[in-house]
């Protein structure tokens, strides 16, 4: 790693603050951003931690049934303590990674970096959350602009993510055998006013919502439903571990997995 | 340079420390506990595992200065008090769960984590607990059952040896 | 009853307290005193023209001691070849020079630029990316064939081409192979690939270089798997250290699996720089370093022809394999396609006619050497896929037509070159089919398929020639090395023993199944006995461990040396007991006169031999040591039968081992449960090579596995617990303690029982026009031959 200066907030303010020096850049569980750094990919002057902010890290339930996680919240605090109220997202974030990785890792790195082969963006997609920051109120279908690029502005930090809960729901992961990451994860959740399909792993865009298996959904939540439709199209990633017709395919047969098991 | 106290095997230590000294090199250079181990610079092979704050976590992918104040358990910290092997320790030289020894401290760490969790873990579930815990020389099979072993379970139904 | 102790006893290893309380020594944890760390600036590109390599900017950085470059080295030796293989028509293979630092080019990508020695590893990495690299990038080769062409760009421009060598075994019966083609009931054809593998022991290789200014001693401390070899090549060919002013050490070591058996630029490097600027000089490879710097497994694309008359009787076997070398020779690389692999290509089998054909060729990619099982993992994968495929084309039961072409008589002079002394392939089969209840295998297809599954079997045989080996066959043959082993015996005066081999223990418990030898024979406890290995100031010239050689020839080495011992030891029995020395037995540790009740313990002769005061000093040196050197006079033949049972998921194409079973014969066990042990970690990386592993380069040479995220590794819940059973017993002839070796069978068996069992498996789901699919059969492989 190159050298930097090391900040370690105990507050939200203290960490903006932080921030909004020169080259400074957020430190969640750093699961990716530190083997990033230790490769000299990334070169922070500071690195700033979000992981001693109590304001940031637990799971509770607010007032609208919503399951609100801290942004600094690790996966497998989330997949204990998130189990009673969203037991599909607990179980996705009880996937993540590693035990020892879901001891560090946190939702609101996750999200910030929005690896196009990550779970938790499936899930915020999916799940049509809406993700908090220190300056505003971001929902998914507007956060994720492709892959690693998210809306998120210099300097802002993601304080907490809030999911509603689906009637319906369950996310299916087809793992990519060296990483452990989704080669293609479909999250399908049903909602009152409608079907939420969101794929990771497969596009070269990042996550993405398939909006001809929701509609299908919508007018029958059935596996059958998905057998009709063709493949997904689109930019499709292709490389040592499946070409873009395999991917597509995965999508697919994870979709109908989704919505069987759900 | 940050200073930094942690408690590290019940033993209280202050170092300073750059801020990009990761864990594990501030166990093996700063400490000479050079019994967790580094295999990889992807956070993927487990031979750092230690436990923080009485969870297991990669010690190749953690900040010292980040972890001011926590209490750590390396693999030197597992013996009984009297320093004879841990049940689980000693299930690993019974059932041979280790050759080259390198994966070793990881595992172990990775197996009490999973046994505070789970204290009668199926094969299942041992497994899937090891995902992050790479072992070349053993194809698992002894690490599993030795694992399954000190939970208390008969393990006599595993093929031999 | 199972044995306690001695041989034949699963004696828990001793080795094991220091590893599972954090107190091993690897190298990594030796830290010298003034020691400066060096980061090696390597190439990012496959192929390139060094122009210029401008140090200027980067020598000023802080704290850097000194930077060399290929300029430091022009004076100095290339890292050598220790094989060397003779071509179809009698001539050398070629054999380029391979520079510490590159000199001139830049051949794979990782390929040493520069080295900068600094204060902190830190620093060194940071100088290095202030070196300024003049580099004039060229086309690559990857693809062999493509290599091979007479336009293709060359890797070495003082070689003719990118061939290293074109061989043919045995080149004399080509033609009465042909004529057999021809006058074939049948002839099966399969092309297959022998997937490149990255070894991946996990622990990554280190160096410390050490000089002693005071008595130009030069020492290294580095991650190998037989240290005097290291020493006799760097020390003679590259560095020109005589051996008794180099020592290298090799302490715990955290795998190898035929990986750190091969001489690295950075030990090299180390030891020169050490003595260079005065210090000690250390280098940790990173695991990003290890995918482009250790030497790679496997990589053969080979065609092969089995030619059977209208009984079913294999007639001729004929092949046709190119062999990838990477971009220069690595220390055994050329023994590995040739000597490792042809030989074997007769497998368990009567097969009267056989011809090899190897072509070896340079490519702009990481040296390729041995990786466990070496060659023979290559020819048991092309022989058993093609006698599946062959049984498959005739409809006959895959096992009978193997048990058809058994092999039943030894010893038996195969038609490529080497003579298996014993074995019993029945046997290992009959076990086998105990194992695996093969009748109940329909009702678990049916269940499978309930589930949505196809379910799929697959049995192979193997053999391979380990214990390498006699130094005289293997001289002919073109090694420039010796293959025997050593053992010092050195008892101590109050009856402790310490062993000192050459063989090297890095995870195969040497430390306790040697000791349970030793003790069996004198009859002392186990914990009297000491084994030393891994440093060469205190362990007598040894060739080290690969080859599933330690217990066949190390271990023989071991049991010549205590024959020497007891033998001294009865005479000064006899003295003692005033007897004669043909009287005297030993057992338990005491020495009794035959039919008389006089005896003295282990430790009254001990005591006497360096207490001499009641001693025959005219007829026998005082003192209890003794040294042996054994070289054996074949190989040994370890051989079985594995069985794998998979599921496929026909939508997502992913194979799951349900089971897997492997039925061994080993010759005689020294400890059942570090052999088990053995078979658990061949299984596992022979399924992670067919199912997981795979080095892939792109078109410019470019590595695309370069990490664990690309490179898939065998987790804990990829394999299932696996039956092994090394109950059929046949000793090997010719060695003292009837042992095979075991350590690479496992690698050496499985790869084809998986794949059998995939292809087993599509066929019953219905998809009969899936022949073959390469490895590793990943979801994605499978799934598109299902679709293809």
């Amino acid at each position: 790693m190159y050298s930097f200066e090391f900040a370690k907030p105990k507050t939200i303010d203290e960490a903006v603050a932080a921030l909004a020096g020169e080259e400074a850049q957020a430190l969640g569980g750093g699961q990716t951003l530190l083997p990033t750094m230790k490769q000299r990919l990334a070169a922070p002057a500071t690195l700033v931690s979000l992981n001693s902010i109590p304001e940031m890290i637990g799971v509770c339930v607010n007032d609208a049934g919503h399951v609100c996680i801290g942004g600094a919240t690790p996966h497998a605090v989330v997949a204990r303590e998130a189990a009673a109220h969203y037991p599909a997202l607990a179980a996705l974030a009880g996937h993540i990674g590693d035990p020892a990785v879901r001891n560090r890792g946190t939702i609101g790195g996750s999200l910030a970096n929005n690896d196009p082969s990550a779970c938790y963006p499936a899930a915020a997609l999916g799940s049509g959350a809406v993700i908090k920051t220190n300056t505003r109120d971001i929902a998914a279908d507007d956060y994720f602009l492709g892959m690693f690029e998210t809306a998120l502005n210099e300097g802002e930090i993601i304080t907490e993510v809030r999911f509603p809960v689906p009637q319906k729901v369950n996310y299916q992961k087809f793992v990519q055998p060296a990483s452990r990451f989704a080669l293609v994860g479909v999250f399908v959740a049903k909602y009152a006013d409608g079907v939420r399909v969101a794929v990771t792993g497969a596009s070269s865009d990042g996550v993405f919502r398939w909006a001809e298996a929701e509609a299908a959904l919508n007018a029958d939540f059935s596996k059958a439903a998905i057998d009709a439709l063709s493949p997904p199209e689109g930019t499709m990633i292709s490389d040592l571990h499946g070409t873009d017709a395999y991917r597509a395919h995965l999508v697919k047969v994870m979709t109908g997995r989704a919505v069987a098991a759900a | 340079m940050t200073q930094v106290t942690m408690t590290v095997n019940g033993k209280a230590v202050t170092r300073d420390v750059e801020g990009r000294t990761l864990l594990a090199e501030f166990l093996r250079e700063g400490l000479r506990l050079t019994g967790t181990h580094v295999g990889c610079d992807t956070s993927q092979c487990g031979a750092c595992v230690v436990h923080v704050n009485g969870n297991a976590i990669k010690s190749c992918t953690a900040l010292a200065a980040d972890l001011d104040g926590a209490s750590v358990t390396t693999i030197e910290g597992m013996a009984n008090p009297d320093g004879s092997l841990s049940v689980i320790q000693q299930a690993f030289q019974d059932h041979h769960g280790l050759q080259c020894g390198f994966c070793t401290p990881g595992m172990v760490m990775s197996a009490a984590a999973l046994l505070k969790e789970n204290p009668k873990p199926t094969e299942t579930e041992v497994r899937a607990y090891l995902e992050g815990n790479i072992c070349r020389c053993t194809g698992y099979h002894n690490i599993v059952k030795a694992i399954l072993a000190a939970s208390g379970q008969d393990v006599g139904a595993i093929a031999a040896e | 009853m199972p044995k306690d102790h001695g041989i034949g006893a699963s004696s828990k290893r001793r080795e094991d307290v220091r590893f599972l309380t954090g107190q091993g020594r690897y190298t990594d944890d030796i830290n010298l005193h003034g020691q400066a760390y060096v980061h090696f600036l390597r190439s990012d590109v496959a192929h390139g023209r060094l122009n210029k390599v401008d140090t200027s900017a980067a020598e000023g950085m802080p704290g850097v001691i000194r930077i060399f470059t290929g300029k430091d080295f022009e004076g100095v030796g290339g890292l050598p070849c220790g094989w060397q293989v003779t071509d179809r028509h009698g001539n050398p293979m070629q054999e380029p020079a391979h520079p510490v630092l590159a000199q001139g080019k830049v051949r794979h990508v990782g390929d040493p630029i520069a080295a900068v020695v600094a204060e902190t590893a830190a620093e060194a990495r940071n100088a290095a990316e202030a070196i300024v690299l003049d580099i004039e990038e060229l086309p690559a080769v990857v693809d062999m064939k493509k290599a091979l062409r007479p336009d293709a760009p060359k890797v070495h421009d003082d070689l003719s081409s990118n061939l290293c060598y074109d061989w043919g075994f045995v080149e004399e019966n080509k033609a009465a192979v042909d004529e057999a083609f021809s006058k074939a009931a049948h002839v099966t054809t399969l092309e297959l690939v022998n997937n490149r593998l990255s070894p991946n022991a996990m622990e990554p290789r280190v160096a410390v270089g050490d000089y002693n200014t005071g008595t130009d001693d030069s020492t290294l401390y580095t991650t190998s798997q037989n240290p005097h070899v290291i020493r006799l090549l760097m020390g003679a060919f590259v560095l020109g250290i005589p051996e008794h002013k180099l020592r290298v050490v090799a302490p715990d070591v955290g795998g190898g699996f035929g990986s750190k058996i091969f001489h690295y630029a950075e030990e090299a490097f180390c030891t020169f720089a050490a003595k260079a600027i005065r210090r000690p000089v250390k280098w940790t490879a990173s695991r990003s370093e290890a995918f482009i710097t250790d030497a790679h497994g496997r990589d053969h694309v080979t065609k092969i022809e089995l030619a059977l008359d209208a009984e079913n009787n294999f007639t001729a076997i004929r092949t046709e394999t190119y062999a990838n070398m990477g971009a220069y020779l690595s220390t055994f690389a050329p023994s590995v396609p040739t000597w490792l692999h042809g030989t074997l290509m007769a497998g368990n089998y009567r097969t009267p006619l056989i011809y090899v054909n190897v072509k070896a060729v340079f490519t702009n990619t990481v040296p390729v050497d041995a990786y466990r099982g070496a060659g023979r993992p290559e020819a048991t994968f092309q022989l058993e896929r093609l006698v599946d495929k062959a049984a498959r084309e005739l409809g006959v039961d895959p096992v009978d037509l193997r048990r058809q072409n058994f092999i039943t008589q030894f010893p038996y002079a195969t038609p490529v070159a080497v003579e298996y002394d014993t074995g019993d392939y029945n046997a290992t089969m009959d076990k086998l089919l105990e194992m695996i209840d093969r009748d109940g295998f329909e009702a678990r297809a049916a269940k499978s398929k309930a589930d949505g599954k196809l379910r799929g079997l697959g049995i192979n045989c193997y053999i391979e020639a380990c214990g390498i080996a006699p130094s005289a066959l293997v001289g002919q043959l073109g090694a420039r090395a010796g293959l025997y082993e050593s053992a010092t015996v050195r008892v101590n005066a109050t009856g402790g023993i310490v062993v000192m081999t050459g063989s090297h223990s890095h995870g195969q418990g040497h430390e306790t199944s040697f000791a349970q030898v030793v003790a069996d024979m004198i009859g002392v406890p186990e914990a009297q006995v000491e084994i030393v290995h891994g440093d060469t100031a205190n362990t007598p010239m040894g060739m080290g461990t690969y080859g599933s050689r330690s217990i066949a020839v190390g271990g023989s080495a071991m049991v010549r040396a205590t024959e020497k011992i007891i033998k001294k030891a009865k005479k000064i029995a006899a003295h003692l007991m005033e007897a004669s020395e043909g009287d005297i037995e030993l057992k338990d540790g005491q020495f009794t006169v035959a039919g008389t009740d006089k005896s003295v313990a282990w430790g009254d002769v001990t005591l006497a031999a360096y207490v001499p005061h009641n001693y025959p000093l005219t007829e026998l040196e005082p003192g209890l040591e003794e040294t042996a050197f054994y070289d054996p006079n074949n190989f040994t033949y370890p051989a079985g039968a594995y069985a794998c049972e998979v599921e496929v998921d026909p939508e997502t194409g992913k194979v799951t081992i349900c089971s897997f079973a492997a039925a061994d014969d080993f010759g005689n066990v020294i400890n059942p449960m570090i052999v088990s042990g053995q078979v658990h970690g061949g299984l596992a990386q022979g399924i992670g090579q067919a199912l997981l592993e795979n080095v892939s380069y792109d078109e410019n040479g470019q590595l695309l596995s370069a990490s664990y995220m690309d490179y898939a590794m065998p987790r804990a819940d990829d394999v299932p617990f696996y039956q092994v059973d090394h109950s059929c017993v046949t000793p090997c002839t010719h060695n003292p303690l009837g042992v095979k070796g075991c350590g690479e069978a496992g690698a050496i068996g499985s790869p084809p029982a998986v794949v059998n069992a995939v292809i087993d498996a599509l066929h019953r789901g219905g998809m009969k026009h899936v022949a073959h699919i390469d490895m590793p059969l990943t979801p994605a492989r499978v799934w598109s031959a299902m679709h293809g």
